[in-house]
């Protein structure tokens, strides 16, 4: 049998390691495996390239200072480090403001603040998944003490009004913190002009390896730890330092500086030559997200009549990566929240489809799913008891 | 996620499509995520002069392991009297596949409540006595698809324009 195509659509998910990344790496995973707290040779060498990774990330969001960059395990724990670490460096009782769009581990780590006697007040979003300025001003509160918006979205890819949103806080001297996990590396970040106080970003999606994160905490600002130990990471994060996935890090994130205007441009023309193939080819297809306030590299549809999972399982059998909103493939059983937050319907979110583009896919790859999807959703919707 | 077996059946599920002037038919929804199953069956007779299920035909609306679980069914009831038809229940289904993650069950009950509602409705249809099991559960799944259908008649509006 023919070896099928693989084609990877989930970029938003996940990347592979880039090769060159994976060559920086591998020195200290190897003989330089020193701790980086250490003070003989071994250990100082692991430093030197440690602070080398903390410069080229604290260049590439224009922060002033290299300390103003905690490195942490995950997007996720850094996320869970503004919001807390804020959070209880402040009065119990305070105010905070998010979106309704906000990744899982920000909703949920607000959800176990509001546990805490914290107010969180959620933003809606207009049908685009874009949050009016406005209304985070109308939202603000005496005791309000931070605002968090996620940049691009995860799921629809909709990017948000961060500079307003950041003059805003900076005029109500309000911290703000933006979860930027899908657009550092992708497009142009600059913490200074965008009034960003604090900033989250991921390793593993920008071709980095899995298990490094930063926090960005702007100079002066004070954040309770959520790790105490050994004071490492100017005492915000205990923990032997991951070093050679931070190194990992800061190569993956210089690879991306260096072709982001390339590579943004050309992502950004197979992505609507993908929602304008999929759109036109495909009868009841609507795309979710803003058609041009989106991420170079999100498409995010739904399709009527048939179910997510079933789309995400065939597209499989034919070697293509993708991931749905729908409620079947969730561990809750629940629609995407996003999807939900935009006005669609649960039974809409249901046939939801996100396909994602990075550094190796192909224009070939998109004319391969623009010839297997449609056939899909035709076999499905025959199946369909709605036509 | 599914093994072999489920994932031939969503692949090539057998038996899919309606049956016009169908001697029973049933509609379900899965009130846990919004599934929604149609089974059509045509009654015939055996040698012995019993009723069975001639020809069974679905159309599911839901996820991979509701496609695969209707199609079993259909294989299951094909052939069948209906007394054994009745029988059948979601352990048929899930040891027919070997197994089924354990957060898609659901989707196991529904094809059985599918098979169920058919036959209630060509028993209901023709005047027969209906068991009293089978009375229950029809009880039961009328009222699950109020909900669902309230759900599905926003949904269909809002897909026209
Ligand atoms: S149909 Fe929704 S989980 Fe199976």
């Amino acid at each position: 049998m023919a070896k099928t195509k693989q084609v990877y659509l989930d970029y938003a998910a996940t990347t592979p390691v880039d090769p060159q990344v994976l060559k920086t790496m591998m020195p200290y995973l190897k003989e330089k495996f020193g701790n980086s707290v250490s003070l003989y040779k071994l250990g100082q060498e692991s430093k030197k390239a440690l602070e080398k990774a903390r410069l080229i990330i604290t260049q590439a969001i224009n922060a002033k200072n290299k300390e103003e960059i905690i490195f942490t395990s995950s997007a996720t724990e850094s996320n869970n480090l503004a919001l807390k670490g804020i959070a209880f460096a402040n009065q119990k009782k305070s105010h905070i403001i998010i979106s309704a769009i906000e990744h899982d581990c920000v909703l949920n780590s607000t959800s176990w603040l509001q546990k805490q006697g914290f107010q969180i007040t959620q933003i809606k979003p207009d049908k685009y998944g874009l949050i009016n300025p406005k209304d985070i001003e109308k939202a603000i509160k005496k005791n309000t003490i931070l605002i968090s918006i996620i940049h691009g979205n995860n799921e629809i890819g909709t990017i948000q009004p961060i500079e307003q949103i950041g003059n805003i806080c900076e005029k109500k001297k309000i911290y703000f913190h933006t979860d930027a996990v899908q657009t550092f590396g992708k497009i142009p970040i600059d913490v200074q002009k965008m009034k960003i106080d604090l900033l989250t970003a991921s390793s593993h999606k920008i071709y980095g390896p899995k298990g490094a994160g930063l926090l960005y905490i702007k100079k002066d600002i004070r954040i309770d730890p959520l790790l105490h130990g050994g004071n490492q990471e100017f005492g915000l994060r205990s923990s032997t330092v991951n070093v050679p996935a931070i190194i990992g890090f800061g190569k993956a994130t210089e690879i991306c500086l260096k072709k982001m205007k390339s590579e943004s441009k050309r992502l950004t023309q197979l992505r609507d030559y993908l929602i304008q193939g999929i759109l036109k080819k495909i009868p009841q297809a609507h795309l979710n997200g803003h058609p041009i306030k989106r991420l170079p590299n999100n498409a995010n549809f739904w399709f009527a009549f048939i179910e997510g999972e079933s789309i995400v399982t065939s597209l499989d059998q034919y070697g293509i990566a993708a991931s749905t909103g729908s409620a079947c493939s969730s561990e809750k059983l629940e629609p995407s929240h996003t999807l939900l937050a935009c006005g669609l319907l649960p039974e809409c979110a249901h046939g939801s489809l996100r396909l994602t583009l990075g550094r190796w896919t192909t224009k070939k790859d998109i004319d391969y799913v623009l010839n297997t999807l449609p056939k899909i959703i035709k076999n499905l919707r025959k199946i369909s008891p709605f036509k | 996620m599914y093994n072999k077996k489920v994932l031939q059946h969503f692949k090539s599920p057998h038996n899919f499509g309606k049956i016009q002037n169908a001697d029973g038919q049933g509609q379900v929804g899965n009130v846990v995520c919004g599934d929604v199953m149609n089974l059509y069956l045509k009654i015939g007779k055996n040698k012995k002069g019993e009723e069975i299920i001639e020809d069974v035909k679905f159309e599911t609306y839901g996820c991979v392991a509701a496609i695969a679980t209707s199609s079993i069914i259909t294989d299951l009831a094909k052939g069948k009297t209906i007394k054994q038809a009745i029988g059948l229940n979601k352990d048929s289904i899930i040891d027919t596949l070997e197994e089924l993650p354990a957060i898609k069950i659901h989707c196991s009950v529904l094809a059985i409540d599918a098979l169920n509602e058919a036959i209630y409705n060509y028993l209901h249809k023709n005047k027969r006595d209906i068991p009293k099991e089978l009375q229950k559960r029809h009880q039961r799944i009328e009222k699950e698809k109020q909900i669902i259908e309230k759900k599905y008649a926003d949904w269909i509006n809002s897909s026209k324009d």
